[in-house]
């Protein structure tokens, strides 16, 4: 057991200095009755070489983005990592560090994620960002959360559009469980966008906020300045959100389209797939809001000498002070997925993300043309999109993703339990990791099996 | 002063080389870039065609405008500012910072786990399935309880989705009920996330023996009362010896039982909180199985339940039909989800891979070793630092600065001259119930050495305290900056960096 | 430390002026000492009515976090401004400068239960025992 260290004599010296005869008779203090008879029903330990041949083996039964030609998007986005991500990210001095409470000694950490927030506020067109949350839907849950209580406490209505995706809408709704207040979804009209019409007969002075998603869940741009004005003018706060981060590079931010509260998932900008997590929650307000933001915060300061140093600041809001009355329970901030999408910002610079964000847009604009080219698609929504977009098919999709996946071609998600009506739909993306060779390989597959 | 070479008599606290390193938004040149895009083959696409241009940004984003090596160099840099479990001891109470296998990074970070995609279909995540339906077990094996999920992303998230989990069966039985109760020496998160689940909370105190009384209990809980949650071991190292008769007490009530799991790694091998009437407990993954701390995160909360609660859990759950796995959606009482897909899954790898190598044995020897360093470190220091309670404790003790304060000095006083000496400072000012708590928890992966020399530094510390008070209360000296002015950062915030010529 | 003969207290560390059926309050020097410098601090609107054994407000430093109870049940005829953009007046002057809000009571009987400088230096002799 390479992790325990103790040799039999240091246990029993250790012991002896204790005052017991060995190890088990501290346990003592564990009601007999309460102490585990026998062995935990487990594997048997496995050496480091039996170890990484079993996970490898794991691995293998699996088929990666890479191996397929992927086109699934829908909340997670398969962008290329450059290596210095990782690099970075694999310092044990980052990797196996504490939550940085003892700024002297957690600089790195603090600094990283003063950057981090500098970026996310920039991007979203915010005055500040926290250092992270856990995801995409769960950073919406904790807008909604912090917007109720930013309103009149009279104001019990949540207007959740029903283009966001579904996940995040499921989140907002068990965060919301126990929360005195009413879920209105207000429905996406033929383009793909928020019903702007059904959006102002919903809005009146019961409404506390109103979330909408850009790109939404089907991949198209909303008119956000447009719905802000209408939600604001009604007394409420608006609460913008997106699931494609690259997407910043290419559109205006929605805090400079009157959003109160932009949130969003990260891991588009330097984390791995991964199955789904760990992700990286962004969360971005405006200065007047901070003292009700959920999560922690990183505020420049001087030292004892004068020097520029960085420390948690505005830590009362949070759990381990407030206790039963913080802004949020959350105790983590991703910190290490925050990193990662640090280094890689900090790769790509304001020109590359620019240029990063028209790739995705030309690539999924190309593969839509030549989808659309096929009798048999048909374009769902006339809205604009960025890197994902839906199509309405002759045939079942299920079965005709079934038939690509036999192509070896992942075709995208079928979106009929997104919402109602979609039972023909289709929801592709593409990205700067599908080439043109995939691309047209696919149209033709898809051609095919139509 | 002259103070900044003088603690080099114990631990590994030296001075090295300390580079200075700006922001990264004040390195570089306009027009630099770290990042190499391909020559597209596919025409470029005009947005503006399609998309209004007040859609569109305006603005360039502020980022760096920086080369790779630039990059690589500043946050390396950075990276040297920082403690960590490979630079050294990191003896934090209830945080359990024990050594991160490297090849649990390794295995995590093949490419048969991180290039999946969470939409992709069942067939081509067979391997993922297996590994996190086998992780399911496990975690139900170790605490004997009868099912697990592995969604929740933190410890915090977890605790709001078991206590959704107890709402939504109170709920079932035709009320929610109005209140929690928590000791006073709980975490922080717990009552926060009661709060969060709408419940009101009742604060028992600790009694005079460091444990929860029945009595406490007995006092407080009514058919009002959703149920109790309680840290077995307690923040305060003491396992609750009263937890058979307090889950009685509970459960005699119509209410559940929730555990803390942040210090089960006092027990995994030797009891199991199922065993005590415990309903729903969750696990800090990077705790005791030892996913990377990250500075903050990512964590992962898997929560396990008994029978009674199994019905409520978040979906999907993965489940074995035949020789395949699946999700499985159809589970009508379930809370819902608590965050988008299915969890931390890169940390679930991490966590399958720790156990696979410790076994049922190893786990054992896990925790025999962690409460032995414990109590070594509680004996070898009980002369010097005052501790709270002085019985055997199980994987971590409590000291506070009740002999120090004599000489002026104070636990924060004391926590920053550890890092002098090259070591974290403990976990202070926790659990609430101590004044001045210094809570030291060392792990069962360090050595007797390093233990020993550690003891050796706080000995050192103590007669300092003693003998040169105003040397502690100036500390640290050796790290790369001084006491942080945090009424300056509070009451002037700079949450951003502001370019100087904008 | 100090604590002002004139001045009636409350067992969560608020000190209270009597002046007529007005009350002014505000937090002792023991409790400004225990929080740290102050960085922000939270008062009731003005009218407001509170309850004795309310919270009024919140006052905080880097590291804690205090609700301020109310002492007596009246309504708010005035609060301290200057001290939500200056909240370390409370740490310099907490008797004089600092004082927070003004309450016209509705139940003047309730001065009774307030305890003198002495009761309350003794309970702070207690709190530093324990």
């Amino acid at each position: 057991m390479r992790y325990l260290p103790h040799t039999p004599e240091e246990i029993q010296k250790m012991s002896q200095a204790v005052g017991v005869r060995s190890p088990e008779e501290l346990f003592e203090v564990i009601p007999q009755a309460l102490r585990l008879k026998a062995p935990l029903e487990l594997p048997k330990p496995l050496s480091e070489i039996d170890l990484v041949r079993h996970l490898k083996a794991l691995g293998r039964k699996n088929e990666t983005v890479d191996g397929a030609g992927s086109f699934l998007g829908g909340g997670a986005y398969h962008h290329y990592i450059p290596v210095a991500v990782s690099t970075i990210t694999s310092r044990g001095e980052f990797m196996t560090s504490y939550t940085p409470y003892q700024p002297e000694i957690s600089q790195g950490t603090l600094q990283a994620i003063f950057e981090f927030q500098t970026m996310i506020a920039s991007l979203t067109g915010m005055d500040l960002a926290n250092a992270g949350n856990y995801d995409g839907a769960s950073a919406l849950a904790e807008a909604v959360l912090m917007a109720l209580r930013l309103t009149d406490p009279a104001k019990k209505t949540v207007l959740l559009a029903q283009s966001i995706h579904p996940d995040y809408r499921q989140v907002v709704k068990t965060y919301l469980s126990n929360i005195d207040c009413r879920i209105v979804e207000v429905p996406f009209g033929p383009d793909g966008r928020v019903d702007a019409a059904v959006l102002k007969k919903s809005l009146n002075d019961e409404v506390a906020v109103c979330c909408v998603q850009s790109p939404n869940a089907f991949g198209v741009v909303e008119e956000v300045a447009k719905l802000s004005a209408a939600v604001k003018g009604a007394g409420a706060m608006m609460v913008g959100c997106f699931s494609e981060a690259v997407s910043l590079g290419l559109l205006e931010p929605m805090g400079r389209q009157g959003a109160d509260i932009v949130v969003g998932e990260g891991a588009s900008f330097g984390n791995f797939l991964n199955l789904g997590g760990p992700y990286l929650g962004l969360f971005a307000t405006k200065k007047e809001f901070v003292r009700q933001m959920p999560g922690r915060l990183v505020g420049e300061t001087v030292d004892a000498e004068g020097k520029r140093g960085f420390v948690l600041v505005l830590s009362t809001r949070e759990q381990h002070i407030r206790r039963e009355k913080a802004t949020s329970n959350i105790c983590t901030n991703q910190a290490l997925c925050a990193l990662a999408t640090t280094v890689y910002l900090s790769l790509l610079g304001p020109q590359g993300l620019q240029k990063l964000a028209r790739i995705n847009y030309s690539h999924a604009h190309y593969l839509r043309e030549g989808l659309l080219k096929i009798p048999g698609v048909q374009r769902q929504f006339a809205g604009p999109h960025f890197n994902e977009f839906a199509v309405q098919l002759s045939k079942d999709p299920e079965e005709v993703l079934s038939k690509l996946r036999q192509k070896g071609i992942l075709g995208g998600i079928a979106l009929k339990s997104w919402a109602p009506g979609m039972e023909r739909s289709l929801l592709v993306c593409a990205t700067e990791m599908n080439s043109k060779a995939q691309m047209d390989d696919y149209v033709r597959a898809m051609r095919e099996v139509l | 002063m002259n103070m900044i070479d003088k603690p080099k008599k114990a631990g590994p606290g030296k001075r090295g080389m300390i580079f200075a390193e700006p922001t990264i938004f004040e390195r570089g040149a306009p027009g630099r870039q770290g990042y190499s895009l391909p020559e597209d083959e596919i025409p470029a696409a005009d947005p503006a065609k399609e998309i209004d241009a007040a859609l569109l940004r305006h603005e360039a984003p502020l980022l760096p405008e920086v080369s790779e090596l630039d990059v690589v160099r500043h946050f390396t840099r950075l990276s040297q500012w920082n403690y960590s479990i490979d630079t050294g001891l990191t003896p934090l109470g209830s945080c359990t910072m024990k050594y991160n296998p490297k090849v649990n990074e390794e295995v995590a970070r093949m490419s048969g786990f991180v290039k999946l995609h969470p939409q992709a279909p069942v067939a081509d995540i067979q391997g993922a399935l297996e590994l996190m339906f086998h992780l399911q077990h496990y975690l139900a094996v170790i605490s004997g309880m009868d099912a697990a999920t592995l969604q929740p992303a933190a410890g915090a998230q977890g605790e709001f989705a078991g206590l959704l989990m107890i709402r939504a069966h109170h709920a079932a039985q035709g009320n929610p009920r109005k209140k929690i109760l928590i000791p006073d020496s709980a975490h922080g998160t717990n009552p926060a996330s009661a709060a969060a689940c709408g419940y009101k909370v009742v604060t028992l105190k600790t009694g005079p023996d460091g444990v929860l009384s029945a009595d406490a209990v007995a006092a407080a809980m009514d058919e009002e009362t959703a149920g109790i949650m309680i840290t077995n071991p307690n923040t305060l190292g003491l396992f609750e010896t009263h937890m058979a008769e307090i889950a009685k007490l509970v459960h005699d009530k119509g209410g559940l039982v929730y555990c803390d799991g942040a210090n089960q790694n006092a027990l995994v091998g030797m009891a199991r909180v199922g065993d005590m009437g415990v309903d729903v407990l969750h696990f800090n993954l990077h705790k005791t199985f030892t996913t990377p701390h990250g500075g903050g995160g990512p964590g992962s909360g898997a929560v396990a339940v008994k029978k009674v609660l199994e019905p409520y859990l978040p979906v999907p759950t993965v489940v074995r039909r035949g020789e395949h796995f699946d999700w499985d959606y159809d589970r009508p009482k379930s809370i819902g989800k608590v965050k988008a897909f299915f969890g931390n899954f890169g940390m679930l790898v991490r966590a399958y891979t720790y156990i696979r190598e410790m076994g049922a044995e190893g786990l054992r020897q896990v925790s025999q070793r962690a409460v032995l360093n414990a109590n070594y470190v509680r004996k070898s220091l009980e002369a010097d630092f005052h501790l709270a309670y002085p019985q055997v404790c199980m994987h971590e003790c409590v000291f506070s600065d009740k002999i120090q304060k004599k000489f002026g000095v104070t636990t924060a006083d004391i926590a920053k001259r550890m890092m002098d000496y090259g070591y974290h400072p403990p976990t202070i000012y926790f659990p609430l119930v101590v004044p001045g708590a210094l809570m030291v928890e060392t792990t069962e992966t360090e050595s007797p050495q390093t233990l020993d020399r550690f003891i050796k530094a706080m000995k050192e510390i103590a007669r300092e305290c003693r003998e040169e008070p105003e040397t502690v209360k100036a500390a640290p000296h050796v790290p790369k900056v001084r006491r942080l002015d945090e009424v300056k950062a509070a009451k002037e915030p700079k949450f951003v960096y502001v370019p100087k010529n904008p | 430390m100090n604590f002002p003969e004139d001045l009636k207290y409350t067992t969560e560390h608020e000190w209270v002026r009597i002046e007529g059926d007005v009350a002014t309050v505000g937090i002792t020097d023991y409790a400004q000492e225990q929080l740290g410098d102050i960085v922000f601090v939270e008062l009731p609107e003005e009218e407001e009515t509170i309850d004795k054994g309310d919270t009024f407000g919140v006052v905080e430093s880097t590291k804690s976090v205090s609700d301020l109870y109310v002492p007596l049940t009246g309504a708010v005829v005035e609060t301290n401004d200057p001290l939500l953009d200056s909240p370390e007046i409370i740490n310099e002057d907490p008797y004089g400068e600092g004082w927070m809000i003004r309450i016209k009571l509705k139940k003047p009987e309730e001065v009774k239960e307030l305890l003198d400088a002495k009761a309350y230096q003794k309970l702070i002799e207690e709190e530093e025992e324990a």
